[in-house]
Protein backbone atom coordinates (compact mmCIF):
# COMPACT_ATOMS: atom_id res chain seq x y z
CA UNK A 1 0.00 0.00 0.00
CA UNK A 2 1.28 3.49 -0.79
CA UNK A 3 1.54 6.01 2.01
CA UNK A 4 -1.18 8.03 0.28
CA UNK A 5 -3.55 5.04 0.43
CA UNK A 6 -2.53 4.32 3.99
CA UNK A 7 -3.46 7.88 5.03
CA UNK A 8 -6.77 7.62 3.19
CA UNK A 9 -7.69 4.27 4.69
CA UNK A 10 -6.82 5.30 8.24
CA UNK A 11 -8.88 8.50 7.99
CA UNK A 12 -11.87 6.87 6.28
CA UNK A 13 -12.06 4.22 8.97
CA UNK A 14 -11.58 6.56 11.91
CA UNK A 15 -13.44 9.71 10.83
CA UNK A 16 -16.03 8.57 8.25
CA UNK A 17 -15.32 11.80 6.33
CA UNK A 18 -17.94 13.47 4.15
CA UNK A 19 -15.07 14.77 2.09
CA UNK A 20 -11.45 13.69 2.03
CA UNK A 21 -8.57 14.80 -0.15
CA UNK A 22 -5.09 13.38 0.19
CA UNK A 23 -2.75 14.99 -2.28
CA UNK A 24 0.84 13.88 -2.75
CA UNK A 25 2.88 17.05 -3.19
CA UNK A 26 6.26 15.40 -2.93
CA UNK A 27 7.16 16.29 -6.51
CA UNK A 28 7.01 19.98 -5.68
CA UNK A 29 9.67 19.50 -2.99
CA UNK A 30 11.98 17.26 -4.97
CA UNK A 31 15.53 18.56 -4.97
CA UNK A 32 15.10 20.51 -1.75
CA UNK A 33 17.94 20.07 0.67
CA UNK A 34 15.81 18.47 3.36
CA UNK A 35 13.64 16.38 1.05
CA UNK A 36 13.95 12.64 1.69
CA UNK A 37 13.36 12.04 -2.07
CA UNK A 38 11.15 9.04 -1.43
CA UNK A 39 8.40 10.31 -3.72
CA UNK A 40 6.07 10.00 -0.74
CA UNK A 41 7.28 12.63 1.67
CA UNK A 42 4.92 15.63 1.41
CA UNK A 43 1.13 15.43 1.64
CA UNK A 44 -1.76 17.85 1.77
CA UNK A 45 -4.84 16.52 3.56
CA UNK A 46 -8.29 18.12 3.69
CA UNK A 47 -10.83 16.29 5.81
CA UNK A 48 -14.47 17.10 6.54
CA UNK A 49 -16.08 15.10 9.32
CA UNK A 50 -19.01 15.28 11.70
CA UNK A 51 -16.64 14.13 14.42
CA UNK A 52 -15.09 17.61 14.40
CA UNK A 53 -18.20 19.40 15.63
CA UNK A 54 -17.48 21.37 18.77
CA UNK A 55 -13.76 20.66 18.78
CA UNK A 56 -10.97 23.24 18.61
CA UNK A 57 -8.44 23.13 15.79
CA UNK A 58 -5.89 21.75 18.22
CA UNK A 59 -8.20 18.93 19.34
CA UNK A 60 -8.96 18.02 15.72
CA UNK A 61 -5.35 17.93 14.68
CA UNK A 62 -4.39 15.88 17.73
CA UNK A 63 -7.17 13.46 16.79
CA UNK A 64 -5.93 13.12 13.21
CA UNK A 65 -2.32 12.74 14.35
CA UNK A 66 -3.38 9.92 16.63
CA UNK A 67 -5.36 8.13 13.92
CA UNK A 68 -2.51 8.39 11.45
CA UNK A 69 -0.21 6.74 14.00
CA UNK A 70 3.37 7.45 14.90
CA UNK A 71 4.59 4.78 12.52
CA UNK A 72 3.11 6.53 9.51
CA UNK A 73 4.26 9.92 10.77
CA UNK A 74 7.83 8.75 10.86
CA UNK A 75 7.71 8.02 7.14
CA UNK A 76 6.24 11.40 6.19
CA UNK A 77 8.39 14.50 6.10
CA UNK A 78 5.59 17.07 5.93
CA UNK A 79 1.83 16.95 6.16
CA UNK A 80 -0.39 19.98 5.66
CA UNK A 81 -3.73 19.45 7.32
CA UNK A 82 -7.04 21.32 7.03
CA UNK A 83 -9.98 20.19 9.13
CA UNK A 84 -13.61 21.25 8.82
CA UNK A 85 -16.90 20.20 10.32
CA UNK A 86 -19.66 19.94 7.67
CA UNK A 87 -21.15 23.37 8.34
CA UNK A 88 -17.76 25.11 8.22
CA UNK A 89 -16.97 23.32 5.00
CA UNK A 90 -20.30 24.36 3.53
CA UNK A 91 -19.58 27.99 4.46
CA UNK A 92 -16.16 27.78 2.94
CA UNK A 93 -17.45 26.23 -0.26
CA UNK A 94 -20.25 28.75 -0.61
CA UNK A 95 -18.08 31.76 -0.01
CA UNK A 96 -15.05 30.18 -1.69
CA UNK A 97 -13.00 32.02 0.82
CA UNK A 98 -10.38 29.44 1.66
CA UNK A 99 -7.31 31.60 1.65
CA UNK A 100 -4.01 29.93 1.30
CA UNK A 101 -1.10 31.88 2.59
CA UNK B 1 16.36 13.56 37.52
CA UNK B 2 16.22 11.98 34.08
CA UNK B 3 17.15 13.79 30.90
CA UNK B 4 13.61 14.43 29.66
CA UNK B 5 12.71 15.95 33.03
CA UNK B 6 15.52 18.45 32.89
CA UNK B 7 14.66 19.34 29.27
CA UNK B 8 11.03 19.73 30.28
CA UNK B 9 12.14 22.14 32.99
CA UNK B 10 14.17 24.16 30.53
CA UNK B 11 11.24 24.35 28.10
CA UNK B 12 8.81 25.16 30.90
CA UNK B 13 11.08 28.00 31.94
CA UNK B 14 11.16 29.35 28.37
CA UNK B 15 7.37 29.32 27.95
CA UNK B 16 6.84 30.76 31.43
CA UNK B 17 9.21 33.66 30.95
CA UNK B 18 7.91 34.81 27.53
CA UNK B 19 4.33 35.72 26.62
CA UNK B 20 4.65 34.35 23.10
CA UNK B 21 7.20 31.74 22.08
CA UNK B 22 7.72 30.23 18.65
CA UNK B 23 9.84 27.08 18.54
CA UNK B 24 11.03 27.06 14.95
CA UNK B 25 13.68 25.96 12.52
CA UNK B 26 15.92 28.97 12.03
CA UNK B 27 15.29 32.40 13.49
CA UNK B 28 12.37 34.72 12.81
CA UNK B 29 14.39 36.83 10.39
CA UNK B 30 15.92 33.85 8.60
CA UNK B 31 13.64 30.81 8.86
CA UNK B 32 15.10 27.52 7.66
CA UNK B 33 11.82 25.80 6.87
CA UNK B 34 8.70 26.84 4.98
CA UNK B 35 6.34 25.93 7.80
CA UNK B 36 8.32 27.88 10.38
CA UNK B 37 8.50 30.78 7.93
CA UNK B 38 4.73 30.81 7.56
CA UNK B 39 4.06 31.05 11.29
CA UNK B 40 6.67 33.77 11.69
CA UNK B 41 5.07 35.63 8.78
CA UNK B 42 1.62 35.43 10.37
CA UNK B 43 2.93 36.67 13.73
CA UNK B 44 4.69 39.52 11.97
CA UNK B 45 1.55 40.48 10.06
CA UNK B 46 -0.61 40.63 13.18
CA UNK B 47 2.18 42.55 14.87
CA UNK B 48 2.77 40.16 17.74
CA UNK B 49 5.91 40.37 19.85
CA UNK B 50 7.41 36.93 20.20
CA UNK B 51 10.48 35.07 21.28
CA UNK B 52 11.90 32.82 18.58
CA UNK B 53 13.70 29.68 19.67
CA UNK B 54 15.83 28.03 16.98
CA UNK B 55 15.55 24.29 17.56
CA UNK B 56 18.26 23.61 14.98
CA UNK B 57 20.75 25.06 17.45
CA UNK B 58 19.69 22.82 20.30
CA UNK B 59 18.98 19.17 19.61
CA UNK B 60 17.75 18.63 23.19
CA UNK B 61 15.01 21.16 22.67
CA UNK B 62 14.35 19.98 19.12
CA UNK B 63 13.42 16.50 20.36
CA UNK B 64 12.28 17.52 23.84
CA UNK B 65 9.63 19.96 22.65
CA UNK B 66 7.84 17.13 20.82
CA UNK B 67 7.41 15.19 24.05
CA UNK B 68 6.73 18.31 26.09
CA UNK B 69 3.82 19.34 23.84
CA UNK B 70 2.84 15.85 22.73
CA UNK B 71 3.08 17.21 19.20
CA UNK B 72 5.12 15.54 16.46
CA UNK B 73 6.34 18.49 14.41
CA UNK B 74 7.99 21.90 14.47
CA UNK B 75 7.09 24.83 14.45
CA UNK B 76 5.16 25.07 17.71
CA UNK B 77 3.55 28.20 19.08
CA UNK B 78 2.99 28.94 22.77
CA UNK B 79 0.94 31.86 24.05
CA UNK B 80 0.99 32.64 27.79
CA UNK B 81 2.32 29.19 28.57
CA UNK B 82 -0.35 27.43 26.54
CA UNK B 83 0.32 25.33 23.45
CA UNK B 84 -1.61 26.79 20.51
CA UNK B 85 -0.52 24.46 17.72
CA UNK B 86 1.65 24.01 14.68
CA UNK B 87 1.67 25.69 11.30
CA UNK B 88 -1.71 24.50 10.03
CA UNK B 89 -3.55 25.36 13.23
CA UNK B 90 -1.99 28.81 13.41
CA UNK B 91 -2.90 29.35 9.74
CA UNK B 92 -6.49 28.17 10.22
CA UNK B 93 -6.89 30.31 13.33
CA UNK B 94 -5.39 33.33 11.60
CA UNK B 95 -7.65 32.98 8.56
CA UNK B 96 -10.71 32.83 10.78
CA UNK B 97 -9.60 35.68 13.04
CA UNK B 98 -9.31 33.34 16.03
CA UNK B 99 -5.61 33.92 16.50
CA UNK B 100 -6.12 37.66 16.77
CA UNK B 101 -8.95 37.03 19.26
CA UNK B 102 -6.71 34.78 21.33
CA UNK B 103 -4.02 37.46 21.61
CA UNK B 104 -6.60 40.02 22.62
CA UNK B 105 -8.18 37.71 25.20
CA UNK B 106 -4.76 37.13 26.72
CA UNK B 107 -4.20 40.88 26.89
CA UNK B 108 -1.40 40.90 24.34
CA UNK B 109 -1.10 43.83 22.01
CA UNK B 110 -1.20 43.30 18.28
CA UNK B 111 -1.17 45.97 15.65
CA UNK B 112 -3.83 44.92 13.20
CA UNK B 113 -7.09 43.23 13.74
CA UNK B 114 -8.29 41.00 10.95
CA UNK B 115 -6.27 41.89 7.92
CA UNK B 116 -5.54 39.18 5.44
CA UNK B 117 -2.05 38.71 4.11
Amino acid sequence: MTIQDDIKTKLVVSLQPLHLEVINESGAHSGHRSSPETGESHFRVTVVSEHFYGLSHLQRHRMVNEFLTKDLFNKVHALTLSTYDPSEYYDVKVASKVQTL
Amino acid sequence: MNVQNSINERIQHIVDSNDVVLFMKGIAKIPQCGFSAKVAQILNVIGANYKDINVLEDSDIREGIKTFSNWPTIPQLYVKGEFVGGCDIVREMYEQGELQDLFEQKGLSIKSNKTKI
